[in-house]
């Protein structure tokens, strides 16, 4: 089985967002950048492919030098051979997923693991825009999979439920929180991610179709009142939603 | 110009996004003179496409197939996209419901096009449409304009309104895709849906319980205050990574963004994670212990106090008030 897991590297979910000089992306300065969380899931369950049907998994990542950071866990966690489409320009979801469905048909893969959004720009887009590209099935947002002859039956998170997704191989798989418990990367697998070789690939110009005028933050709330600091208090305070707030 | 709204259904029923969308397409058509058309998918829709009319859609166009009784992306993104073609449309609106994000990628390909995803507002200035569209959860907002000839906006679930339309009517057309077994790469064969449970994603009101409940089996206070307001029950992402509450309850960065009117957090200290999952709710009540607790940052209403004491008191002063 040839496998392909994309990984994303975004700051981490406790960082407190600042507007950067050119107002349009974030102040990078002090942030700690980690592997988008959902893409652990997508690594995790690319493993646990491998070790179930043998084969390759191959990690790749779109993006600047930093992002090799990303790539090196994902071979500390198991991953065989890691490419970086190395493009630091800002991209938009269709440019990405482009650049990504180039280098993803070179490999022709059995199947290919996205996390279910990268938590910077919550397009929640790339990885099936990258099936569409490559003309084969996606599931996105699953929570658990199963491999039977040729095809994958994915159970994907809707409101309020689930859906059961029968998909035919080749296919993209978006992760979703619940899939299963990421492992830790061995000491072994670090010490071995360290001596494996990142390919660097520059893919071809694209030019986005989604423009970014500007990023700025929400307008802060105004403090709220503090009704009561006892029992007391409940009455006023839904006195307060039903007449004032009119939400109850 | 022309904007082709996909309006969702499920089991026969459009679903409240649907109107929502189909009203937000009619503000920006107004405002460039253009036309809506919305389009309905499934297996029988005919009877009740034509809702839609009351909403700002005065053609509804509706592709009907046995096959297309459950959900499957890549037949539902071939036909909006055929469709879309067909009419000539220079920009598809969708809701940015589990559906809408699974299939809008696949139609901006279809398209050429660019997607706006989950924008949670829209302005007309000159010929374009400038959408809002929240990143890093809400923590930031961005302004972005789609600059490919066809354009694919998905937005969000509760945050346009759709008022309760007018009397207007549409004209109901059967409109024709041709779809071979090819187009069915993959397709749903189950729904299992939680009877009588609502999803935090669709809630209106949203009681959400965080780790100093100290327990799984305290949630009981807050499914009960839930239940009295018809809400859904919401977790900090402490409570799901101990394993006391499912995922699909959590609300925050790795779990769902929610904007509902009402959204109370009971015994949640406010975790930057969680608060920006949560902050563009109406109106927001934290019950806390702890007079520090970051929740009251962003509260309306607060009450300092112990959980297992206010939200009981709370729950029957409700139910007074709802005659319940």
């Amino acid at each position: 089985m040839k496998i392909v897991v994309c990984t994303s590297h975004v700051p981490d979910s406790a960082t407190k967002v600042n507007i950067g000089g050119d107002g349009k992306t974030i102040d990078k300065a002090g942030v700690n950048f980690i592997i988008s969380p959902y893409d652990e899931f997508a690594i995790e369950e690319s493993l646990r492919f491998k070790e179930k049907n043998g084969g390759e998994v191959v990690a790749v990542s779109l993006g600047g030098d930093p992002h090799k950071e990303t790539l090196r866990k994902t071979l500390a966690m198991g991953a065989d051979k890691a490419v970086l489409l190395k493009d630091e320009s800002s991209q938009d979801s269709f440019s990405v997923a482009r650049a990504i469905a180039d280098y993803v048909k070179e490999v022709s893969p059995d199947i290919v693991f996205f996390g279910k959004q990268s938590i910077d720009t919550d397009n929640a887009a790339v990885g099936s825009m990258v099936a569409e590209m490559l003309g084969i099935p996606s599931v996105s947002v699953v929570v658990k999979l199963e491999m039977q002859s040729g095809k994958v039956i994915a159970e994907r998170e809707i409101e309020g439920g689930h859906e059961k997704v029968e998909a035919r191989l080749p296919c993209v798989i978006t992760a979703q929180k619940g899939l299963n418990e990421p492992r830790y990367p061995s000491l072994k697998g670090i010490m071995g991610a360290k001596n494996k070789p990142i390919e660097e690939r520059a893919p071809a110009a694209r030019s986005p179709k989604v423009q970014l005028l500007g990023m700025r933050k929400p307008l802060p709330k105004n403090p709220g009142k503090i009704v009561g600091t006892d029992v007391s208090a409940v009455p006023q305070l839904v006195k307060l939603l039903h007449e004032e707030a009119k939400v109850i | 110009m022309k904007i082709l709204v996909f309006a969702e259904q499920r089991d026969h029923k459009l679903k409240k996004t649907a109107y929502e969308v189909v009203q937000a397409a009619r503000t920006v058509a107004d405002q460039l003179k253009g036309e809506v058309v919305a389009l309905v998918i499934g297996d029988a829709v005919q009877s009740f496409a034509g809702e839609l009319g009351a909403f700002g859609a005065k053609r509804v166009l509706t592709v009907e197939d046995p096959r297309l009784l459950q959900y499957s992306t890549t037949a539902y993104a071939k036909i909006v996209a055929d469709i879309a073609l067909k009419e000539n449309a220079s920009a598809v609106f969708l809701s940015a419901t589990a559906m809408g994000k699974d299939c809008a990628p696949r139609i901006a390909v279809r398209l050429d096009a660019g997607l706006a995803s989950d924008c949670t507002s829209l302005k007309v200035e000159g010929e374009e449409i400038i959408a809002t569209r929240p990143v890093y959860a809400g923590k930031a907002l961005t302004d972005v304009k789609v600059v490919s000839s066809v354009k694919v906006f998905s937005l969000r679930p509760n945050v346009f309104t759709a008022g309760t339309g007018n009397d207007s009517a549409a004209s109901v057309e059967e409109a024709n895709v041709q779809l071979s077994e090819e187009d069915f790469g993959c397709r749903v064969v189950e729904v299992a849906q939680s009877k009588g449970r609502l999803d935090v994603a669709e809630a209106d009101i949203i009681v959400t319980g965080g780790r100093g409940l100290k327990a799984p089996e305290n949630f009981n206070i807050i499914e009960e205050l839930a239940g009295v307001l018809g809400g859904a029950v919401g977790a900090s992402r402490a409570v799901v990574d101990a394993g006391w509450r499912p995922h699909d309850e959590q609300v925050g960065q790795t779990g769902k963004t929610v904007s509902p009117s009402l959204y109370i957090a009971i015994a949640v200290s406010g975790a930057i994670q969680h608060l920006a999952g949560m902050s563009s709710s109406k109106y927001i009540v934290a019950i806390n212990k702890d007079k520090d607790a970051p929740i009251f940052q962003v509260a309306d209403y607060g009450i300092v106090g112990d959980a297992f004491e206010i939200v009981p008191a709370l729950t029957s002063e409700v139910k007074k008030l709802l005659g319940k």
